[in-house]
C-alpha cells in the first residue's frame, strides 16, 4: 500500500555505497549490543530489557531519515536501533534498564530523543504537539522540524492513536507516524489485534497517506522515511508508515514466547534475517567485502564492550534527586519529606 | 479476634489446607468463581493464551473456553468499556489491567461509568466487575509497573477497593468480590505473587469474622500497625523485632480498603491506644490520612500520642535502584513507631 505522493528532491537520490555501508555497520552494532543486552540480563548486569531482535532495518532505516538538527523523535522501550542511530549516548540509554533513572539519563533536547516511554502509545499525542508547535512557530527556509512517533501494532489499539491521527489530519502537523508491526504484541498476534489485518489501511480514513512496507529490507525503510519526511517537511501534513517487521525474540527478557507460538512460527514468521539480507546486497554489488563485514563486527563488539563497563561503572542516583526532580519549584512537603529521608537514612 | 493461629499454622491445620503461592491461590479462585458461575468473564491482554504476565490466569482459557477467557486488543478504556456492557447484559466480567500504571488510560471508564451506573440508573443497571488490578511496587520494574492507587480508586464514589495480603487472604477475598453486585477493585500486591502460604479452602476467618472486615494478623498491646497489601508482611517482620525488645506491637491488615473496617480499627486502637498506618503510596492525601482521621474520631479521648504515617514520598515512583529507598523500610516503620512512643503532651 502506498497513498503518499511519489517523492522528489533529495528524498528520491538513491543511497551512495558509503551510506549502504554506514547502514550496515549500524545495524551491525544495534544486533551486537541488542543481543549482549540481554546476555547482560542473564548475567545480572542489568534487571530487564525490552529486544528488537529482527528490528534493525526498520529501526536503522527510519532513524536514519532523521535530521538531529530539526526533526524530534518519540520513542516507546525498544527503539534501541533509533537512538544509536540517531547518535544518543548509549549508557545514558541504557541506563533505564540498568533501572538507574526511568526514561534513561540522555539529554531529550539535546538528543532529540523523547525520554523512554513505557506507557504503550503514551507518546503518539505530543508527537503530534511537538509537531504542530513547529507549524506555529514557523521557519525561516520553510522547511518544518518534523516529529516521529514509533508505536507497535498493539499500540495502535489505544484510543489515543486515533485521536492523535484525527488531530494531526485535521491540523496538518508535521508528524510522521513509525509503525513498527513485528507481528506481536507480547502475545497477541497481529491478527488477534488489528481489526482488517493493517494498520497503514486505518490513515485512509483520516485523510493521511500512508506507506505499508518491507520492514526488514532497510533500503526501503530508508527511502520510504525519506519520503516521508520531505512530505511533512513542506508542509503537507503527516504520513503513516506500516513497516512489516517480526519480533524474533521474547517481548522482554521475563516473557516465555514459548507459550504462545512454536519455534517452526517463529522461523516462519520471521523470514530472512535483514542484516543478512544487506549483506548479500552489499556483496552482491560489490559495495562490500569481506574484510569490511569483519571490520564492522570488530568495532560493534568494542563498542558493546565500552558500553558494557559504562553501565556497570554507573552507580545509582543519589536518593536525593527523588525529591530534587520532582518540580522545578519544590514544595514545603516535599522538602520536609526530603529532610526527614535523610534523617532516617543516615544519609545527611 | 487474634487469627495469628490460623496465619502461622502451628496450631490446627484442618484437612481443607494446603500450601501455596498467592498466584496458585489466585488462580484457584478464578478456577473455582469461572466454574461456580457460568456469567463469570475474565478478559485483558495476555491473559488468555499466555495466561497473564503473572500468570494469573494460567490455564483457565484452556479449561473454560475462549469464550469465557479471552484476550483482547492493547486498550484499557476498551477493556473497562466493554465491562460496563457486558454488566447490562448480565454477565460478570472480571477484567484485568496488565499493570497498575495502565489503569490510567482507562480511568475515564472506571470513574465516569463503571462507579456511577448503578446511581444513574437507580439500581436498575447494577455493576458486578471485578477489576484485577497487580499492584504496588518492590519489583523493580520499568515505569509505571509499579504504583499505589488505591486513594484514588477510594475517593471514587460507587467503586470498593480490596487488597489481600498473603496467599489465603487472596484466595478467599477474591472469590467473595467477584460474587458481588458492585465494583470492586481488587488490587494484588505483585511483590508477593511468589510468596508461599497455607490457604484454608473451606474457611476464609475460621473464628467466623466478616469478609469484609479488618483483620488482626498477630495480637499486641503497644501499639497497633495498620497496613494492607504487602506492608503487612513488612509490619509483622517489625513487630518481630520490636517483641525483642519487649515491645508488643498489634498488627491490623485493613483488606477493605474501602469501605474501612471502622470498628477493627477503633477496637485494635482502643486497646493499644497508639497507632502507626504503613502504605506504599505517596504521603499527601493517601489513605493514611483517612484512616488516622477514623481513629481519631473514634479514639480520640484514649489515644496517648496522634497518629503517625509511614509511607512513601510524594514523588513519582522511582526507578528500581531507589525503589528500596523509597517503599517503607523496617528502619522507616520503627522510626514512625518510635516517634509515638516517645510523644509527650506539651
Ligand atoms: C497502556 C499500556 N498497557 C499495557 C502495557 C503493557 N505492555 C507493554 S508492551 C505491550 C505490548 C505492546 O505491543 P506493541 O504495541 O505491538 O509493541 P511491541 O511490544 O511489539 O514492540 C503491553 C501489553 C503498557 N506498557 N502500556
Amino acid at each position: 500500500m502506498d497513498t503518499l505522493p511519489v517523492a522528489s528532491g533529495d528524498a528520491a537520490e538513491p543511497l551512495t555505497p558509503a551510506q549502504l555501508r554506514e547502514l550496515y555497520s549500524l545495524m551491525v552494532a544495534v544486533r551486537h549490543l541488542d543481543t549482549s543486552a540481554i546476555a547482560w540480563q542473564r548475567q545480572g548486569i542489568i534487571p530487564g530489557y525490552a529486544p528488537e531482535l529482527g528490528q534493525e532495518a526498520a529501526q536503522v532505516g527510519s532513524g536514519y531519515a532523521v535530521d538531529t538538527t530539526r526533526d524530534f523523535v518519540f520513542p516507546t522501550y525498544r527503539e534501541m536501533g533509533v537512538a544509536r542511530t540517531m547518535g544518543v549516548d548509549m549508557v545514558a540509554y541504557m541506563s533505564t534498564h540498568k533501572a538507574t533513572w526511568h526514561g534513561g539519563l540522555y539529554d531529550p533536547q539535546e538528543s532529540r530523543l523523547a525520554p523512554i516511554q513505557a506507557v504503550v502509545a503514551g507518546s503518539v499525542l505530543h508527537a503530534v504537539g511537538w509537531a504542530h508547535g513547529q507549524t506555529l512557530a514557523g521557519t525561516a527556509d520553510g522547511k518544518l522540524g518534523v516529529a516521529m512517533t514509533y508505536f507497535g501494532d498493539g499500540a495502535s489499539s489505544q484510543g489515543d492513536v486515533h485521536e492523535a491521527l484525527n488531530f494531526a489530519a485535521v491540523m496538518n502537523a508535521p508528524v510522521v507516524f513509525f509503525v513498527q508491526n513485528n507481528g506481536w504484541a507480547i502475545s497477541v498476534p497481529t491478527e488477534r489485534q488489528v481489526a482488517g489485518g493493517s494498520v497503514a489501511a486505518r490513515a485512509a480514513g483520516y485523510g493521511i497517506p500512508a506507506l505499508q512496507i518491507d520492514g526488514d529490507d532497510v533500503i526501503a525503510v530508508v527511502e520510504a522515511t525519506r519520503r516521508a519526511f520531505a512530505h511533512a517537511r513542506s508542509g503537507n501534513g503527516p504520513v503513516l508508515i506500516e513497516a512489516m517487521t517480526y519480533r524474533r525474540g521474547p517481548h522482554s527478557t521475563s516473557d516465555d514466547p514459548g507459550r504462545y507460538r512454536s519455534l517452526d512460527e517463529e522461523r516462519d514468521g520471521a523470514g530472512m534475517d535483514p542484516l543478512e539480507r544487506l549483506k548479500q546486497r552489499l556483496l552482491a554489488d560489490g559495495i562490500a567485502d569481506e574484510a569490511f563485514f569483519a571490520e564492522a563486527l570488530a568495532a560493534a563488539k568494542a563498542e558493546e564492550e565500552q558500553i558494557r563497563t559504562g553501565i556497570q561503572a554507573l552507580g545509582s542516583r543519589p536518593g536525593t534527586e527523588m525529591f530534587d526532580l520532582v518540580f522545578q519549584e519544590t514544595t514545603p512537603a516535599l522538602q520536609a519529606q526530603a529532610a526527614n529521608w535523610r534523617e532516617e537514612s543516615e544519609h545527611v | 479476634m487474634s487469627n495469628s493461629t490460623l496465619e502461622s499454622g502451628k496450631v490446627h491445620t484442618p484437612a481443607s489446607t494446603t500450601v501455596m503461592s498467592m498466584q496458585q491461590a489466585l488462580n484457584r479462585a478464578l478456577d473455582e468463581v469461572l466454574a461456580e458461575n457460568p456469567r463469570t468473564l475474565i478478559f485483558g491482554e495476555d491473559c488468555g493464551r499466555l495466561g497473564g504476565v503473572f500468570r494469573i490466569t494460567d490455564g483457565l482459557q484452556a479449561k473454560h473456553g475462549e469464550q469465557r477467557v479471552f484476550d483482547t486488543p492493547l486498550a484499557e478504556s476498551g477493556i473497562l468499556g466493554m465491562s460496563v456492557g457486558l454488566a447490562m447484559a448480565g454477565f460478570h466480567p472480571i477484567p484485568e489491567v496488565q499493570f497498575d500504571g495502565f489503569a490510567y488510560p482507562a480511568i475515564n471508564q472506571i470513574v465516569c461509568q463503571i462507579a456511577r451506573m448503578n446511581y444513574r440508573s437507580r439500581g436498575t443497571l447494577p455493576m458486578p466487575i471485578t477489576l484485577r488490578v497487580p499492584s504496588f511496587g518492590g519489583i523493580r520494574a520499568p515505569e509505571h509497573h509499579g504504583e499505589s492507587l488505591e486513594a484514588l480508586f477510594a475517593h471514587v464514589p460507587g467503586l470498593k477497593v480490596v487488597s489481600p495480603s498473603n496467599p489465603h487472604e487472596a484466595y478467599h477475598l477474591l472469590k467473595y468480590a467477584a460474587t458481588r453486585p458492585d465494583p470492586v477493585i481488587f488490587m494484588e500486591p505483585k511483590s508477593r505473587y511468589w510468596q508461599k502460604g497455607e490457604v484454608d479452602t473451606a474457611s476464609h476467618d475460621a473464628d467466623g469474622g466478616s469478609p469484609t472486615g479488618a483483620k488482626v494478623m498477630r495480637a499486641g498491646r503497644h501499639l497497633t500497625l495498620v497496613a494492607w497489601g504487602a506492608m503487612v508482611a513488612r509490619c509483622l517482620q517489625v513487630a518481630e523485632l520490636a517483641a525483642e525488645d519487649g515491645i508488643e506491637i498489634e498488627v491490623l491488615d485493613l483488606r477493605w480498603l474501602k469501605p474501612i473496617d471502622t470498628a477493627a480499627l477503633a477496637a485494635s486502637v482502643r486497646k493499644t491506644r497508639r497507632a502507626v498506618v504503613v502504605h506504599e503510596a505517596p504521603l499527601t492525601s493517601g489513605l493514611g490520612a483517612e484512616v488516622a482521621q477514623l481513629i481519631t474520631q473514634s479514639c480520640f479521648d484514649t489515644l496517648k500520642a496522634p497518629v503517625e504515617r509511614v509511607t512513601g514520598f510524594d514523588v513519582p515512583y522511582p526507578s528500581g535502584d531507589l525503589e528500596d529507598e523509597y517503599i517503607p523500610n523496617i528502619d522507616r516503620i520503627l522510626f514512625g513507631i518510635q516517634r509515638v512512643l516517645e510523644y509527650k503532651r506539651g
